[in-house]
C-alpha cells in the first residue's frame, strides 16, 4: 500500500535536535513514514548524530553541536529519506513478539468498567484485545514505555478524568486506540485491563528493550497458574 | 597507594542520589540520559582530583548529606552552587577538595546560592550500574540510587592526594545571570502572538515545583491560538512545555522522553547548568537566540569548558595555579552581573 503525505517538516530544536514532522495528527501512514526515516538515517551513519527519536508524526534528530549543525542535519537527513514510503507491514515489518498476559480480576480493576462503556461482556472485550495485532508505534514518558497502536475500536475507551496512583509494573493498560504495558509503578489514566508475564524492560539482560519501533505485538491469554510459572520462570 | 576505604552515610536529604556523566542513547526507547543536573559542577569535583570528568559523584541536593570516614582514607572533592562543606571544625563556603580519614566527618550543605552540589572520590565507589551507567533516573530509582542514612559506600582504589587539598575555582559562568537564552520552538506557532511577546519579555519565577525531571514556572500565563492536543512527540533537556493551563514547565536531566504539551522553546545548552542551579523564587527573563548563534554558542561554551576543566585538573592546583585560575576565570566571562538571589 502507498502512502501519501505532504513533504515533511525540519525544525530546529535548540542546539542539537532537528524535528522532522510528517503530520500534525497520528496515522499509520505518519508513523510509517516516521519508521522508514528512523532506519535510513540508521543505516547512514549520519555524521554528527548523537540519537534518533521516533514518535507517532515525528522524529527527533539529536546531533553533537560540536560536530555539525541544523543546516548540515537537515541536508544530510533529506539525502536519505526515503523517495517513497510504503506501509509499515511491508517496508519495515519488524519482528513479531507475544506477550503472555493474565485477565484475573485483580490484574484487571478496570475490566468490567471498559465492558460497561463498551456495551460487552468482559470475556468480549478481552477477545477483541486477543484478536487485535498492536504495533510499536513509538517509546516515550518514562523508560521502557511503549506506545502500541491497533486496540479495535469496539473496546477504545478515553482516558480516565484523574490519574489513579500506585498502578503495578507489568499492568496492561488501554487508552483510545493505543496500549501500553508498564514498566515501572506509576500513576496512570489509562484503563487496566490484565497483567503481562512479559517484561518489556529487563533491567538486568544486555539488551533490555523487549520491542523496537515498528515491532508487531499480540497477547496470548495465560490462567493465573501460569502467570505465576512465567513470573517465576523469568 | 591505592586501597580500600568505606563511608558511612549518616544523613541523606531527599534527591540525594548518584551521577555519572549520564547515559545518552536512550531516548528511542524513554530513557532520558539523566546525569548530574549541574554538568559543569560535577565535571568540575571530578577533574579537581584527577577522575574522568563523567565518573560517578554523589548529587546533593538543598536537602544536604552527611559522610563520615568508617574505614581507609580518600580524596572528596565538593563542588556546585555556593556549596558549605564542615570538615574538621572548619566551615566554609566553595568548591573544595579535602581528605577523609577513618573517624572524621563530612558534611555538604547549601550556602548562599545553588541547589545542586557534587561529591567527587578519588577512586572507584562501588554503585550499582544499569545500562553501563551509574546516573540515577530518580523516576525509577534505576541507576546508582538514592542515598539513604544508614547506607555504607565502598569506594575501591581509594586515593590519598594531599596535593590537590584546597579550593577550586568557581568560573563566572557557573552562576545563572538571570538572563536565558532559548531557541523559539518547536512549536511556538501555536502561541497566541501576545503568549510570544509575554514570553520574551517577561520575567518568570521559579517554583518550588522543582526536582531533577524538570521545574514550573510562574508568571504572564501562555495561552494558546486553540485548545489543541498534539501527538505525544520527542522532548529534550531544555524543553519548555506548556500545559493547557499555560504554564511553562522547563524540563531537566530526568525529562519525560515525549509529551504532548506544545513547546514554547529550548533553553540552549550553555545555560542550562546555572538555570538548574537557581532556586525557588529566583527570577529569569528568556533572550531568544537564533538556532546557528546556538550552536556557536555551544562551541564556544566547550572550549571554555575544557580550558577550565584542564586548569582544575592540574595536580598541585596551589597559589600558582589559584593565580592562573583567576585570570583565565576574570577574562573568561565579561558584561555579566550576577543578580542577588538570597
Amino acid at each position: 500500500m502507498n502512502v501519501a503525505l505532504a513533504a515533511p517538516s525540519y525544525t530546529a530544536v535548540g542546539d542539537c535536535g532537528v524535528l522532522v514532522e510528517f503530520a500534525t495528527e497520528v496515522s499509520d501512514a505518519a508513523n510509517d513514514a516516521v519508521i522508514a526515516l528512523d532506519r535510513a538515517i540508521a543505516s547512514a551513519r549520519v555524521a554528527g548524530v548523537t540519537e534518533v527519536v521516533p514518535a507517532f508524526v515525528n522524529l527527533l534528530v539529536v546531533f553533537d553541536p560540536l560536530v555539525s549543525d541544523h543546516a548540515q542535519v537537515e541536508a544530510a537527513v533529506r539525502s536519505v529519506a526515503p523517495a517513497q514510503v510504503d506501509s509499515v507491514d511491508s517496508v519495515a515489518a519488524g519482528r513479531h513478539h507475544v506477550v503472555s498476559v493474565c485477565y484475573e480480576d485483580h490484574f484487571a480493576p478496570d475490566l468490567a468498567a471498559v465492558a460497561a462503556a463498551t456495551n460487552l461482556s468482559v470475556e468480549a472485550v478481552i477477545n477483541a484485545h486477543l484478536a487485535a495485532e498492536f504495533r510499536v508505534a513509538m517509546y516515550g514518558f518514562a523508560p521502557g514505555y511503549a506506545y502500541m497502536s491497533g486496540v479495535p475500536a469496539a473496546i477504545q475507551v478515553p482516558r480516565k478524568s484523574a490519574p489513579v496512583r500506585g498502578i503495578a509494573a507489568d499492568s496492561v493498560i488501554i487508552a483510545g486506540p493505543q496500549c501500553l504495558i508498564t514498566t515501572i509503578d506509576m500513576p496512570t489514566g489509562w484503563s487496566v485491563i490484565g497483567r503481562s508475564a512479559t517484561q518489556v524492560l529487563r533491567p538486568d539482560a544486555s539488551d533490555p528493550f523487549l520491542f523496537d519501533v515498528g515491532d508487531r505485538v499480540s497477547f496470548s491469554r495465560v490462567d493465573l497458574a501460569a502467570f505465576e510459572r512465567l513470573v517465576a520462570e523469568r | 597507594m591505592s586501597t580500600v576505604a568505606r563511608l558511612g552515610v549518616s544523613f541523606a536529604g531527599p534527591l540525594v542520589t548518584f551521577q555519572d556523566g549520564g547515559r545518552f542513547g536512550g531516548l528511542r526507547f524513554g530513557v532520558p540520559a539523566s546525569g548530574p543536573m549541574d554538568r559543569l559542577a560535577h565535571a568540575a569535583a571530578n577533574a579537581s582530583i584527577g577522575n574522568d570528568p563523567d565518573a560517578t559523584t554523589i548529587e546533593v541536593s538543598r536537602g544536604g548529606v552527611v559522610l563520615d570516614g568508617v574505614a581507609g582514607s580518600v580524596t572528596l572533592a565538593v563542588a556546585g552552587g555556593g556549596c558549605i562543606v564542615d570538615h574538621r571544625g572548619t566551615a566554609e563556603p566553595g568548591w573544595t577538595v579535602l581528605t577523609i580519614r577513618a573517624g572524621e566527618r563530612v558534611s555538604v550543605r547549601a550556602g548562599a546560592w545553588g541547589s545542586w552540589s557534587y561529591v567527587a572520590i578519588a577512586g572507584a565507589p562501588v554503585v550499582t550500574r544499569w545500562l553501563d551507567h551509574t546516573a540515577t533516573h530518580s523516576m525509577s530509582g534505576l541507576g546508582g540510587g538514592a542515598l539513604v542514612a544508614g547506607q555504607e559506600i565502598k569506594v575501591e582504589g581509594a586515593r590519598v592526594e594531599p596535593v590537590r587539598d584546597g579550593e577550586i575555582p568557581v568560573p563566572d559562568f557557573a552562576r545563572s545571570t538571570g538572563r536565558v537564552r532559548v531557541v523559539m520552538g518547536p512549536q511556538d506557532q501555536h502561541f497566541e502572538d501576545d503568549a510570544i511577546a509575554a514570553f520574551r519579555s517577561s520575567p518568570y519565577r521559579l517554583t518550588d515545583a522543582f526536582d531533577r525531571m524538570g521545574v514550573r514556572l510562574s508568571g504572564p500565563p501562555l495561552p494558546l491560538r486553540e485548545v489543541l492536543s498534539i501527538p505525544s512527540e520527542p522532548i529534550v533537556r531544555g524543553s519548555i512545555q506548556v500545559a493547557g493551563d499555560g504554564v511553562p514547565t522547563v524540563l531537566l536531566a530526568d525529562h519525560q522522553t515525549t509529551g504532548g504539551y506544545p513547546k514554547i522553546a529550548t533553553v540552549v545548552s550553555a545555560d542550562l547548568d546555572a538555570f538548574a542551579q537557581l532556586r525557588t523564587g529566583d527570577v529569569v527573563e528568556f533572550e531568544p537566540i537564533d538556532a546557528a548563534a546556538a550552536v556557536a554558542l555551544a562551541r564556544a561554551r566547550a572550549d571554555q569548558v575544557t580550558e577550565f576543566l584542564s586548569m582544575v585538573a592540574s595536580p598541585g592546583r596551589t597559589i600558582t595555579h589559584r593565580l592562573r585560575a583567576e585570570n583565565l576565570i576574570s577574562g573568561a566571562v565579561s558584561g555579566q552581573s550576577v543578580p542577588g538571589t538570597d
